[in-house]
């Protein structure tokens, strides 16, 4: 006999207010008049993502006291480390609407209209009459509801699902930039085809768990580990493939391809919501799915994660330095930072957790800064008009000497990335090395050592060409220019510089809170 | 001085005080035209308060930390805010105190508008020069907290970000405020400091997982000799922080940035960069490499000497073939800092305790030199010394107070430089007397370079360019006054700086040759 399963409405609230705020963003699509919609749009979307937030705490406070809990028959888990990664996805989140949202001069970073066919009379058309595509909001509360479910999913099906929903409105992002919309079109179909094949993978080794424990829950996989005997392949084997597909999400080496091409070409907002949040929802699953079901698996597991980590670390880092677009660079230090935290993951150590949340939110802040500030650097022609932003390196050459604010800024996240001590990226850093360390794998963290010192010279290379380096004005008489943000990129970015800073100088408050999650308490 | 106020070390509030007012210097636009004054009298203040320090120290205990102060900063990376002096802290902090005034006042009116800003509309031009007074007023007191706030240090982590920190406002003293090619200059600082600190880093962290535990103070000073870890790692860690102190010295091979930078910057900026931040590197050595990696040092020794040595010779060699007058005293000093290095690293406490009263001496000679080289050059227009000639019939007391410098510079009995250069000369000697033998060349060198200099500037039929140049003023005067004042004190009466300084050399000599102590 069916039994309706209970739910526990009250610790849903998080993510009901985010998916209802999503679809009452397509329905004011449909009933808001075009002139007034652009704004319904980015209040509705921060009122949810803030109103997700407070609640997130509440149930942190909640959870505090009572423990944790699972919620509808076991496919949710309400626990500190799950409640953690959602506040900092909804932080995150937040910001990168922000710069999503900000039209400087007075245009978004996305097409007028995402059905014309690139450089089409209807095209031109929409773009005179000024026409916006605000869906981009709905598709980003979407994307973020896939997100808080991702850490919490404490079944297999549930935890497909949430890939699914966060990966699909993102697939349909990448596609909607404004400029060069081949490129941000074939990105997009990238995306679309390597997120389909690692979903494959997915559901292969979720398939041959079912197969080996009979369930699609974490804990009865875990319990299963140590009892039935003589079918370790199977659990190997599934457990691998899903791995794999995660680790594509993180965008580790070696599915990594679609990254640099997926980031250069998506609307560079949606870079930095992407490149922040996914990975912060990617690696809550890994962690859990590591953590909880595979730790009797270490000796078996145990050497592809290290291979994939020190890959990931090396090809990423030597990949960054040899670019010379700007985004295609950051692309590639985001496959190595993946590698870094790997390194937490590959801890099994309960400091794994703990620092994992340091790093990303450092990881997060400087990413979302970064992206917000790239996409304020234009390129101007001779006469004077603004094409799209500047890409190549070359481009922001003598930068610091014309826009002293934006730079600064900038070269802060990169100091952040490269982990120089007061920034926060060095308390990720130390946190996630001195976990590997505590973990036994030191010798992960010697390669990491190194691929940070590499790592250093291209961040440190791009400070140089900003400050040191006289500004070039190209053949043609075009130039690089910053637009003026309308400030909510300004306000986004002077809230990462001042996260990146406080949490480098005085990090006591953010570990002491990260390490009550150190525990996934089953 | 008390051991506390309110609660802080008397050491904590001498840090705070100038980085505020440089702080509200900087940004409290009304402040700005008065910023030369304050700073002034800020500088004097900070003064009185580290002579009331030393006046409260007690020099029985010369070789323990005091006035110290400890509290947690980042627990998980064994990081604490820990300050305190021992004698040659205490010194250090004096000496800081005593050459950011001087450098104030020397400079008073160093500072001008670069060419084409304003274009001739008065008030702008007023405002434009107001702002960068101020500017250059509080870097140079940012500057003087993070002095202080080095030689104070009493945990590693802090060290190193002050050490890191310190680069900032010296970078924009050399690329704002410099001469022709300053920006070239500041660059290469910037770049070898930056090099230096990287490799310190690594081994600051190195050092706190081998440590003591990785507990939350697992990185303060008094912490250390407790930590055992096998040879090869140390020597690593201890390579990791010898390096850097060897770029800030600067030593023979690593030195190539400070002619450059001293060419390029404004004198007041080259006496506070050679004088008292290059002396970090060496304050670095003792307190840093020596205890926290004994072994490491002992083996690493004879060769640290050879490129002592070698700095002694090459520095002299080329500051006698300089024709600028700035790049020849910025190699007097590569020279000089060899003296220093080599008498911590020969194992003798003589020669330790020679080391550590040749960076006093030197900071003051240093000075001197830096500064009167400034007031000549600012008249004169260049620092080519062929330009000039006679000069000493023109400018009487620029020609003595140069002399008299000089002659410090090159360890004249009676003077500063003497007593520690006899120090280090002997203690090397007893251990070993070829290095004393090969290091006394370098003696005669510093007279070559100083006599040379003062004859070809100097000495001669008066030149007829700079016929009409004026005298020093009195500003320049009592500048130049309280500086050989202070050399003849200390070339005369050195004992109490002996008295502070001899048990800390004692412990430090001990770690070179035995090992663990």
């Amino acid at each position: 006999m069916f039994v309706a399963p209970h739910i526990e409405w009250a610790a849903l609230v998080p993510v009901m207010i985010v998916l209802g705020a999503a679809v009452l963003g397509v329905l004011v699509e449909a009933f808001v008049p075009r002139t007034s919609r652009r704004l319904v749009q980015v209040v509705l979307a921060a009122l949810a993502l803030a109103g997700a937030l407070v609640a997130v705490v509440w149930r942190w406070t909640v959870v505090q006291t009572s423990g944790p809990s699972a919620l509808v028959a076991g496919a949710l888990r309400e626990d500190a480390p799950a409640l953690l990664m959602q506040a900092l996805l909804l932080v995150l989140a937040l910001l990168a609407l922000l710069v999503i949202a900000d039209r400087a001069r007075s245009e978004d970073a996305f097409t007028p209209t995402a059905a014309a066919i690139p450089g089409s009379e209807y095209e031109d058309q929409a773009r005179r009459a000024g026409l916006a595509q605000t869906e981009v909001f709905p598709l980003t509360l979407f994307a973020v509801t896939g997100m808080l479910v991702f850490p919490a999913a404490a079944d297999l099906l549930t935890m497909f699902i949430a890939l699914e929903v966060l990966s699909l409105p993102l697939y349909l992002l990448a596609g909607l930039a404004r400029r060069r919309r081949l490129v941000s079109q074939e990105a997009s179909l990238k995306y679309f085809l390597l997120g389909a094949f690692s979903s494959a993978f997915f559901l292969m080794g979720l398939a041959l768990l079912y197969g080996y424990a009979g369930s699609v829950h974490l804990d009865d996989i875990a319990t299963a580990v140590p009892l039935v005997a003589g079918m370790d392949g199977l659990l190997l084997a599934g457990s691998a493939l899903l791995i794999i597909g995660l680790l594509f999400k993180v965008g580790a080496v070696p599915f990594h391809a679609w990254t640099p091409d997926v980031y250069q070409g998506a609307p560079t907002p949606i870079t930095g919501f992407m490149a922040a949040c996914t990975k912060v929802a990617a690696f809550a699953a890994l962690l859990r799915f590591v953590y909880v079901v595979t730790p009797g698996l270490s000796w078996d597991l145990g050497p592809m994660l290290w291979v994939v980590a020190i890959l990931t670390m090396v090809v990423g880092t030597v990949l960054a330095i040899v670019q010379t677009d700007m985004k295609r660079t950051l692309a590639y230090s985001s496959v190595a930072h993946a590698g870094f935290l790997l390194l937490a993951v590959i801890a099994l150590d309960s400091r794994g957790i703990s620092s994992m949340v340091v790093y990303l939110l450092a990881y997060g802040l400087a990413t979302i800064g970064a992206f917000g500030l790239v996409s304020l650097v234009r390129t101007k022609d001779a006469a004077g008009n603004l094409l799209g932003e500047a890409g190549h390196l070359s481009e922001w050459a003598g930068l610091g000497r014309r826009s002293p604010v934006l730079a600064v800024c900038f070269a802060l996240f990169l100091l952040s990335f490269a982990g120089i001590p007061l920034t926060a990226g060095f308390t990720g850093k130390f946190a996630v090395f001195s976990a590997a360390v505590a973990g036994g794998a030191w010798p992960l963290v010697v390669v990491a050592v190194l691929a940070s010192a590499a790592a250093a010279f291209f961040y440190v290379r791009i400070i140089v060409l900003m400050f040191f380096t006289e500004p070039a004005t190209a053949e043609d008489g075009s130039e690089t220019t910053v637009v003026r943000s309308e400030g909510l990129t300004a306000v986004a970015v002077v809230v990462c510089a001042v996260g990146t800073i406080l949490v480098g100088v005085v990090p006591n408050a953010v570990i002491a809170l990260s390490d009550q999650a150190s525990k996934f308490l089953l | 001085m008390p051991e506390t106020l309110l609660g802080q070390s008397p050491l904590t509030v001498l840090i705070l005080v100038p980085a505020v007012v440089a702080a509200l210097v900087w940004l409290v636009p009304p402040l700005r035209r008065l910023a030369r004054p304050i700073g002034l009298v800020t500088s004097v203040v900070v003064l009185a308060g580290a002579v009331a320090l030393a006046a409260g120290f007690d020099v029985a205990a010369a070789d323990q930390a005091q006035f110290t102060q400890v509290a947690s900063w980042i627990s998980s990376f064994g990081a604490s805010y820990a300050v305190g002096v021992d004698g040659l802290g205490l010194v250090m902090v004096l000496l800081a105190a005593l050459l950011v005034p001087i450098v104030l006042v020397a400079g008073w009116n160093e500072v001008g508008l670069p060419v084409g800003v304003g274009d001739g509309d008065a008030a702008a031009e007023r405002k434009a020069l107001e702002y960068r007074r101020a500017g250059w007023v509080a870097l140079i007191l940012v500057l003087e907290a993070l002095m202080i706030a080095v030689f104070a240090a009493r945990d590693v982590f802090f060290f190193y970000v002050v050490f890191e920190a310190m680069l900032i406002p010296v970078y924009f003293l050399i690329g704002v405020y410099g001469g022709a090619n300053r920006r070239y200059a500041a660059i290469k600082f910037l770049l070898y400091s930056l090099a230096g600190g990287l490799l310190m880093l690594a081994a600051v962290i190195g050092y706190f997982f081998v440590g003591t535990g990785q507990g939350p103070e697992a990185l303060l000073l008094d912490q250390v000799g407790l930590v055992e870890m096998p040879f090869a790692t140390e020597m690593l860690l201890f390579l990791g922080f010898f390096i850097a102190f060897a770029i800030k010295a600067p030593m023979w091979p690593v030195h190539t940035w400070l002619p450059d930078a001293a060419q390029q910057a404004t004198p007041g900026t080259s006496t506070l960069l050679v004088g008292v931040l290059d002396k970090v590197g060496t304050f670095g050595m003792i307190v840093l490499c020596l205890p926290l990696f004994p072994n490491a040092a002992a083996a690493a020794a004879p060769v640290i000497i050879v490129l002592a040595l070698v700095s002694i010779i090459y520095g002299g060699l080329l500051a006698i073939g300089q024709n600028d007058l700035m790049r020849l005293i910025a190699f007097t000093s590569v020279s000089h800092f060899g003296f220093i290095v080599l008498g911590i690293f020969v194992g003798s406490s003589t020669a330790v305790t020679g080391s550590m009263i040749y960076m006093v001496a030197h900071g003051l000679s240093t000075a001197a030199m830096f500064l009167v080289a400034g007031f000549l050059t600012q008249r004169g227009g260049t620092q080519d010394m062929g330009s000039y000639s006679g000069m000493q019939r023109i400018t009487r007391v620029l020609a003595g107070t140069f002399l008299v410098s000089g002659l410090a510079s090159l360890a004249l009995p009676g003077l500063s430089g003497f007593v520690p250069e006899y120090l280090v000369l002997l203690g090397t000697f007893e251990q070993l007397p070829w290095a004393a033998i090969v290091a006394v060349v370098g003696v005669v060198l510093a007279a070559l370079y100083i006599l040379i200099a003062y004859q070809r500037i100097f000495t001669g039929p008066p030149s007829e360019t700079h016929a009409g140049m004026t005298d020093l003023g009195g500003r320049e005067k009592a500048v130049m006054g309280v500086l050989i004042a202070a050399m003849l004190f200390l070339g005369f009466y050195p004992a109490p700086v002996l008295e502070v300084l001899t048990p800390l050399g004692e412990t430090v000599a001990a770690l070179v040759t035995g090992g663990v102590a």
